[in-house]
């Protein structure tokens, strides 16, 4: 079985954001980007499954700039075979990134996609459920076990207030979340050899899919400051305090 | 304007937050729908329409909406959206999973977590885990999105919509329910409990988390926990609070020995009251803090609860 796995170039999750001044977006220049926290879960999962001997070929798709291919080749490293890259410089939102998938999925035939249930970035948790509609495939989203059987995969899913466990027709599309596995270290020896493994690239042009979305940013700012207020000296205080002051008790 | 409000259920109930929803499609305007899609849900119905500012109920009772499973609800979806300019649902796991399916079958784009209502078509919405706030608009002909619950007020529940069937009946046979494990507690949903007692990496051991408890339940708090202490194991996941779990917005949240990480604060930091109880009087979580306490713990909570 052949899985595909995407990956997203995002702002480093250590990194604090700052707000542009012009308030047009988010200042990404000059800031550390790294893989999407949850597609690095996705790569280990899809790479374990390989391991195990389910998968027998592990690609991984990214779309977005050029430099998206350090992802890409971080994908790699981590243990995937091959890499595609849709290269564009323009801002590709889910329903683009899900139809582009879309293609990919139909020209590659995987038997899995798994995919980050959201990135950290716009925080959309969206692509893996619209790919899953696009190619009319089920899907099991906030994974946090995967186990395939045969012609089919249970997916443990985390839900609210609880886990919820759901068995899918392969092929089918997992999202991850951060409890399905802990991601490995990419070792030096394995992204010196990422080097040398293939990477497709194409445009969307290619797949005959628009980028352009209906929806517009028209503002960013930051959230308004949350003001520290008082240390109290003493539980008899604190209770005080929240009866008299704040009358939450 | 038309709306539609996929109902959230819990355990077959409407569950709070549609009635959180129902007032983010107040506030846009416009005729109010919501649809109930399960089986056995005909109580679940009946609280529906009690909702203020809801014109009429529209019930799918049937095996295959059981469990809300993605690929039915959003085929059903999309039967009905064609009567609608907005279907919204809150941002559970239940809305993140279903409306996607349905905008990216409509070919429109979802807008995601909306913390507040501009117009019809312009919407605020939290990204980079809270860390910034954008304000899109959306020329789509159909807008699909997931609110925020803890950024509306509940609408009362003194209204009388009427119920109606509907009678789509879609197949699936992609996927099925295997089994569900939900945690039991008699506290309140972490979601929409008034009083929040979260444990931090401070706590030391998941045993210790029945100092919080007992201060739970004098308050009728919910208890949840940072990400620090779930990754230590001392509580499971369930129990998160923070941009990665549950996000909360109390009357009171009280933070015990937990640091204050970003990824906490983005879950947290709209409650209205917070205290901070941790020994390092240089943690973060004190920044953001209305009321905090230096000291130990494990002498605060005892003498807390006694005092309470």
């Amino acid at each position: 079985m052949k899985i595909l796995v995407a990956v997203k170039r995002v702002i480093d999750y250590n990194v604090k954001i700052r707000v542009k001044a012009d308030h047009s977006d988010v200042d990404l220049t000059n800031v550390k980007m790294a893989m999407n926290p949850f597609c690095e879960i996705a790569v280990e999962e899809a790479v374990r499954l390989k391991e195990k001997g389910v998968a027998t070929e592990v690609v991984a798709v990214s779309i977005g700039p050029k430099a998206a291919q350090e992802q890409l080749r971080t994908a790699l490293a981590l243990g995937a075979d091959r890499a595609l890259h849709i290269e564009t410089d323009e801002r590709a939102e889910s329903l683009a990134v899900a139809k582009l998938l879309a293609k990919v999925v139909d020209a590659e035939q995987p038997g899995l996609v798994i995919l980050g249930k959201q990135a950290i970035d716009t925080d959309n948790n969206q692509t893996g459920q619209m790919l899953a509609a696009l190619t009319n495939l089920p899907q099991g989203t906030f994974a946090s076990e995967v186990a395939v059987d045969g012609d089919k995969v249970n997916v443990t899913r985390e839900i609210d207030g609880g886990l919820q466990t759901i068995a899918l027709t392969l092929p089918a599309i997992v999202t991850t979340d951060l409890r399905l596995n802990e991601p490995r270290y990419a070792k030096l020896p394995d992204i010196m050899k990422a080097k040398k493994k293939p990477m497709d690239v194409k445009t969307p042009a290619d797949y005959g899919v628009e980028v352009a979305s209906k929806v517009s940013l028209l503002k960013v700012e930051s959230p308004a400051e949350r003001k520290g207020g008082i240390k109290v000296a003493s539980v008899d205080e604190l209770i005080d305090k929240l009866k008299n002051e704040a009358k939450v008790l | 304007m038309s709306i539609l409000v996929l109902a959230d259920l819990h355990e077959g109930q409407l569950a709070g937050a549609t009635a959180h929803v129902v007032a983010a499609a107040k506030a846009i305007g416009g005729d109010i729908d919501v649809l109930i899609a399960g089986e056995g849900v005909q109580a679940a119905a009946d609280a529906a329409a009690k909702l203020d500012g809801v014109s009429k109920v529209r019930v799918a009772d049937n095996a295959v909406y059981a469990h809300q499973l993605a690929e039915p609800m959003g085929a059903l979806l999309v039967e009905l959206a064609g009567d609608y300019t907005h279907v919204l649902a809150s941002a559970s796991t239940t809305g993140k999973n279903v409306l996607p399916r349905l905008a990216a079958l409509k070919d429109v784009s979802q807008l995601s977590d909306v913390i507040g209502v501009e117009s019809a078509d312009t919407f605020k919405r939290s990204i980079y885990a809270g860390n910034a706030i954008a304000t899109v608009k959306s020329d789509d002909v159909l807008k699909v999105m997931t609110v925020r619950t803890t950024a509306f007020d509940a609408v009362g529940d003194s209204g009388s919509a009427t119920v109606e069937a509907v009678d789509v009946v879609v197949e699936n046979t992609q996927s099925s329910f295997v089994k569900q494990e939900l945690a039991q507690s008699d506290r309140p949903e972490l979601g929409g409990a008034k009083v929040v007692i979260s444990g931090g990496r401070g706590m030391g051991n998941g045993d210790n988390f029945k100092l919080l408890n007992g201060i739970a339940d004098k308050l009728g708090a919910a208890v949840g926990a940072s990400r620090a202490a779930v990754d230590a194991g001392f509580v499971p996941n369930d129990m998160q609070v923070g941009q990665t779990g549950k996000i909360v917005a109390p009357d009171l949240y009280i933070a015990v020995g937990i640091s204050g990480a970003i990824q906490h604060l983005a879950g947290m930091k709209d409650s209205k009251v917070i205290v901070a109880i941790n020994k390092d009087d240089e943690a973060p979580i004190f920044q953001v803090a209305d009321y905090g306490l230096v000291g130990d713990l494990f002498e605060i909570l005892p003498e807390l609860e006694s005092k309470l």
